[in-house]
């Protein structure tokens, strides 16, 4: 490989030798010199917008957005100039000066990336005073709440949701001081091609995209003598989790959370992962009755709700291919509402599910008519791994320094395989591990398939079983998703079975997650960090393969007989509907 | 399709018809009546007119008389403009009915003198070139605008037309071009005064298969109006430079991105292209050569910030019009992520002249550092408004007072204001600076596209500051926030000042909102969008002053401003006025003199209308 070709600067008299294609900004972050940022979020949006992260270049007239200047040999850049500071100083004042200040109340309080800035910039007094905007805040998504007047307009969300999902829910409407992000027609986001996937809550800055908080919900069922509360945690959850309480990126805290959440008064905490195994067993056999019926191929998961919607929104011809297999928690919620309230004698209509979720699509996906059985939805509430943090700290339980636990048993045992479903490729590796056991009628050997493991957008393989190649590909991240449904529309897809994941890492990074920062987000591994703590876990499991889950294997005895059973489909499959791009 | 023998054959045939437009009759009693149909004279009229002038003489099987349409003459306050050739008559304001008699004065040899006008001095003219308006002016940009009919090529090809493109494609290569334009000393006539030949080395210096020329009428200055006029009046000479441009740099495709709200320049664009391809002039191999350009219209929706470069570019793209920051600069990267050239109309306008009359002579025209003539558009209290054409570093004096005709209803002069809502205003200290760009810029000013507005006494300079600040609050993007919400403070705080309500402090906030709005906005709008406040606290500070400390407009313009007084002499005591007042400002005793609280009053009139004996006026 050719030497990568660098270049030698000078940064406030710090001498920095870069790669030639990097701009002022990164340069600056890997030599330590910390430029402010507002609009920046690396390679998603680099526009030179909010005016934070000028310097000043030698030889170079005015002051130039190191976020969007290439560096050059020999170049001398200032950026901490007196004139900086002050134009820095009066762009963030006039920022503020039409931003709703009210920071007690906000979502983001001590996590805004505004707030954090002003307290460095010193800003004790807003000098330039004037109009505010005033605009209603958007609602009406169960998933994300759009408040613009705590927006600056930064445009992190815009370039997120048109160029890395390819969505374009949302984009700048009106001009000059009017401009406000917007939907179509200014539709709310409930009304519109906006799938929930809530990446546009991790990008924004500030308190201007939040999700639709469900805490109040689940502490009056918690309230409720006559509910039995049951709380069900998904897989990505326990990798972040810490982090909403300082712990390190990539810390797994499963017996902390579980210890938690039982103080916090749930009836029983199972884990999801009981579910994906569920999933797995479903889905696998739908493949091969696919692949031996001659059924609709390539199949493509159906975990990800904001994947689901997604689909029917812009490709709902493509519908059949998807699996019909309800998502792990929408299963689990079924069986705990059928299964689990037949054995333990609860009247049904009395179970409160509660899933706690790495994902705001969740929200969305859990009131969807079509997640019912009998009129009773599987899940009553979805509360995301930063809803969680918050009740944590309602109830005075000092995280780190809780004991590990367990989950509740009969139903909270779970494999390997369940656990990695929350990291990109982790649904297919599982749905492999199953598939070879049953295809060769063997317990094999290769439990580890890391040709679908890693941060590529998209991951291609071919896998032989038994003499079949069954040719695999996982996706992540919606834009990686259209090249291949086009591909599929195109008639050159030669895939029989395709994971896709909305958000880009998977569940790990998804939408309900902790909020990281944009300088965070440059300069860590985020997913890598969390990925790992999964497939750790994974490791340290005894079981790695769904079909060996003891629990599962009981479940079917004794109550859905079999993979693919009329009470399978009765409780475990859904349908889906084709959208128009907005009401 | 013409060969270009044909092409050439054109060009002979036309001379006759050209050399009577220069006045010189060569032997023949054919006389042209030409009429301006550029958008000022057309809303007076001017197209009945010329309707009016055809069917005489079509009824009168008039031989030798032929009616020709063109574009715009300049001396727009006097349109509807006639002007009949070779013997240079100049009639002005000219209506539909004066056909019969303009017709028949010239059958008769005689001269209408009623349509004639009069001059700076009062005196009557009756050769275009007998006008001051005109004496002073060099026309090159404005070579063809009143001169030709734009809609019909021949007319432009007799008049040297497309003579530069063939001496560019045979004589010349597209380095020579290049030199030969760099040589000139051309600056882009858009505002920002960029050396026009090395942007074309840059963007031939791009190694690309596929690049773009662009020309700019995205013309946004209020009371601007060269690039429309030299659209309506010239179209194939932007059409000529453009291709000229192709050839240079090395592109084969170009995008004229032009106001909607110009329908008749883009009507006349739309008749130029269709001519030229028609001629095989623009079209593949064009004259045999390996050279091929074809040119397309964009329609822009008249956003201001559109005109910024990367924003036009965007716009043609058919996303929103947003500037970006540079680097990429378009010559490397612009339209569709191609290398890209951008000119102004006016900027094009000269290209060919420079080709066919070579760089010297270019050079030879203007100041050290400014060379050529500027396009500039005479608007506000001023006498002959209208389009001119000027040598740089002729003074602003000579502009307003010789040209221009001095101020409108013998006012004083007190400002010009150059370069639109990015330049500044002028004070009559500065009348005698001769104009350029660089001048101009030292003086707070800007050269901008050559809008010029001029204003006499009665104009209040924190209110001129508000109009154009609030031009700049409607046409900010709103992509970085000191031009957002910087400019919208800076006009509250001016907005207050003009109610009365300024506040000690307010002209340092503004002071320093518009050293941090020029210094940190990314685009040349918000970079630029102080320039009207600080030149105008520049050279009219104390009217601030008395705004804020006096709560006294010197102008009397703000109404917020001026005080509604009771003269005690005259009142009488009746009572009349505090019954009608609609705030309860207005107090006494009956048969006493009564007296207006300041506080309250909102200076709304109605006591001054209501008082039988006079006694309220407003101070």
């Amino acid at each position: 490989m050719e030497k990568e070709k660098t270049v030698n600067l000078i940064i406030d008299g710090k001498e920095c030798c870069v790669p030639s294609n990097y701009t002022i900004l990164q340069a600056a972050i890997d030599n330590g010199i910390d430029i402010p940022t507002l609009c920046y979020l690396k390679e998603i949006n680099q526009i030179g917008a909010c005016r934070m992260c000028i310097v000043q270049v030698e030889g170079m007239r005015g002051f130039v957005t190191s976020c969007t200047q290439p560096v050059s040999e020999g170049m001398i850049v200032r950026t901490n100039t007196p004139e900086l500071i002050d134009a820095r100083r009066v762009t963030l004042e006039l920022i503020l000066s039409n931003h709703d200040n009210s920071c007690t109340t906000c979502s983001r309080n001590t996590n805004c990336e505004l707030q954090a800035l002003s307290k460095r910039m010193n800003i004790m007094d807003i000098e330039f005073k004037g109009e505010k905007t005033q605009r209603e805040i958007d609602n009406l998504s169960p998933s994300i709440v759009r408040d613009p007047n705590k927006c600056i307009l930064c445009k992190r969300c815009v370039a997120v949701c048109k160029n890395v999902q390819k969505i374009g829910a949302i984009d700048t409407m009106n001009r000059g001081f009017n401009s406000t992000i917007g939907s179509t027609f200014e539709k709310s986001l409930a009304d519109v091609n906006c799938v929930n996937c809530g990446q546009c809550i991790q990008a924004c800055p500030t308190g201007a995209l939040s999700e639709n908080d469900s805490t109040n919900e689940v502490w009056k069922a918690l309230r409720d003598n006559e509910k039995y509360v049951v709380v069900q945690t998904a897989p990505a959850v326990r990798a972040a989790l810490g982090e909403e309480f300082g712990m390190p990126i990539g810390t797994l805290v499963t017996g902390k959370m579980v210890a938690g959440l039982k103080r916090l008064g749930f009836d029983k905490v199972f884990d999801t992962n009981t579910g994906a195994d569920l999933t797995i067993m479903e889905e696998a056999n739908e493949l091969i009755e696919r692949l031996n019926n001659k059924g609709t191929i390539p199949m493509i998961t159906s975990c990800s709700p904001g994947w689901i919607k997604y689909i029917e929104h812009h490709y709902p011809e493509l519908l059949d291919h998807l699996s019909t297999c309800k998502s792990p928690h929408q299963m689990f919620g079924a069986i705990i509402k059928s299964y689990f309230a037949q054995k333990e004698n609860i009247e049904p209509s009395k179970i409160y599910v509660v899933s706690v979720m790495p994902c705001v699509a969740k929200k969305f996906e859990s009131k969807r008519d079509e997640m019912k059985v009998n009129n009773l939805p599987d899940v009553d509430a979805v509360i995301t791994t930063r809803e969680l943090a918050k009740m944590f700290k309602q109830a005075n339980i000092d995280f780190v320094q809780l004991p590990d636990e367990q989950f509740d048993v009969p139903m909270g045992e779970a494999t390997g395989a369940a656990v990695i479903f929350g990291t990109t490729g982790g649904v297919m590796e599982a749905a492999l591990r199953t598939a070879q056991d049953i295809l060769t009628g063997k317990s094999m050997e290769k439990i580890d398939f890391t040709e679908v493991r890693g941060s590529k957008g998209i991951k291609e393989a071919t896998i032989e079983i038994n003499g079949i190649k069954l040719n695999i590909a996982v996706a992540h991240g919606l834009g990686n998703a259209q090249t291949i449904l086009d591909s599929m529309q195109k008639g050159e897809c030669k895939y029989h079975f395709i994971e896709i994941m909305a958000c880009p890492g998977g569940c790990i990074m998804g939408g309900g997650q902790p909020i990281k920062t944009a300088k965070q987000r440059a300069t860590i591994d985020i997913m890598g960090l969390r990925a790992k703590a999964l497939y750790n876990a994974d490791k340290a499991l005894p079981i790695r393969k769904s079909h060996e889950n003891p629990f599962i294997k009981k479940l079917y005895e004794e109550f859905l007989e079999k993979p693919g059973s009329h009470k399978s489909h009765e409780l475990l499959h859904t349908n889906y509907i084709k959208r128009q791009l907005y009401k | 399709m013409k060969s270009l023998e044909e092409i050439r054959e054109i060009r002979n045939k036309m001379k006759d018809t050209i050399e009577i437009r220069k006045n010189n009759a060569l032997g023949t009693n054919e006389k042209h009546i030409l009429v301006c149909a550029g958008t000022g004279c057309t809303s007076s009229n001017s197209l009945e007119l010329i309707e009016n002038l055809k069917k005489e003489v079509q009824e009168k099987h008039i031989e030798n008389i032929r009616v020709i349409k063109t574009g715009c003459f300049g001396l727009c306050a006097k349109g509807p403009i006639v002007v009949i050739h070779p013997d240079d008559i100049f009639y002005s304001h000219v209506q539909p009915e004066d056909a019969i008699d303009i017709v028949n004065g010239i059958q008769n040899n005689e001269i209408i003198t009623r349509l004639l006008c009069k001059d700076v001095d009062d005196k009557i003219v009756e050769k275009i070139h007998d006008l001051t308006f005109y004496k002073l002016q060099q026309r090159i940009a404005l070579k063809n605008c009143g001169n030709i009919n734009p809609e019909n090529i021949d007319e432009y090809i007799g008049n040297d037309g497309y003579l530069a493109l063939e001496k560019a494609l045979f004589e010349m290569t597209p380095l020579d071009v290049i030199a030969e334009v760099k040589n000139s000393g051309l600056r882009g006539r858009g505002g920002a005064g960029f050396s026009t030949g090395m942007k074309w080395e840059f963007a031939r210096n791009s190694e690309s298969d596929v690049k773009y020329v662009l020309c700019n009428a995205d013309e946004g200055d209020p009371g601007a109006f060269m690039d429309r006029s030299i659209l309506e009046g010239d179209p194939h000479a932007i059409l000529e430079a453009m291709m000229i441009a192709g050839y240079a740099i090395g592109a084969s495709k170009g995008y004229i991105y032009v106001r909607a709200e110009y329908p008749i320049a883009v009507h006349r664009l739309e008749v130029a292209i269709e001519q030229s391809r028609d001629y095989g002039i623009l079209g593949k191999n064009i004259w045999g050569t390996n050279f091929n350009f074809d040119i397309e219209i964009r329609l822009g929706a008249g956003a201001f910030v559109c005109g910024e470069e990367t924003a036009l570019m965007r716009s043609i793209e058919g996303k929103r019009g947003e500037p970006r920051p540079r680097p990429p600069f378009p010559a490397v990267k612009g339209l569709f992520d191609k290398p890209t050239l951008l000119n102004n109309v006016e900027t094009y306008a000269n290209i060919a002249q420079i080709i066919l009359n070579g760089s010297q002579w270019y050079r030879g025209i203007g100041t050290e550092t400014s060379k050529g003539t500027k396009v500039f558009a005479l608007g506000g209290n001023i006498n002959n408004v209208g389009l001119v054409e000027v040598p740089m570093g002729v003074t602003l004096r000579q502009i307003i007072f010789d040209i221009g005709g001095g101020i409108s209803n013998n006012k004083e002069f007190k400002a010009a204001q150059t370069g639109g809502p990015s330049g500044g205003c002028i004070p009559k200290e500065c009348l005698d600076v001769p104009i350029d760009y660089d001048s101009l810029a030292s003086i707070g000013s800007m050269m901008g596209s050559g809008g010029l507005i001029v204003m006499d006494e009665t104009k209040c300079m924190v209110n001129i500051a508000k109009f154009f600040m609030e031009f700049i609050v409607d046409e900010s993007c709103g992509k970085c926030p000191p031009c957002r919400i910087g400019t919208k403070r800076m006009l509250e705080i001016l907005t207050r000042i003009t109610e009365g309500k300024g506040e000690e402090g307010d002209i340092e906030r503004l002071e320093e909102l518009a050293r941090n709005i020029k210094a940190s906005s990314l685009c040349g709008l918000g970079q630029t969008a102080p320039n009207s406040i600080l030149s105008t606290l520049k050279y009219f500070r104390d009217e601030y002053e008395a705004h804020i400390k006096e709560k006294r407009c010197p102008a009397g313009v703000c109404k917020a401003m001026t005080k509604v007084v009771i003269d005690k002499e005259k009142c009488k005591g009746c009572s009349i006025c505090a019954q009608n007042c609609p705030v309860g400002a207005i107090h006494g005793e009956l048969k006493s003199p009564f007296e207006i609280n300041p506080d309250i009053c909102i200076r709304c009139g109605v006591c001054i209308e209501k008082c039988p004996f006079k006694a309220i006026s407003r101070k």
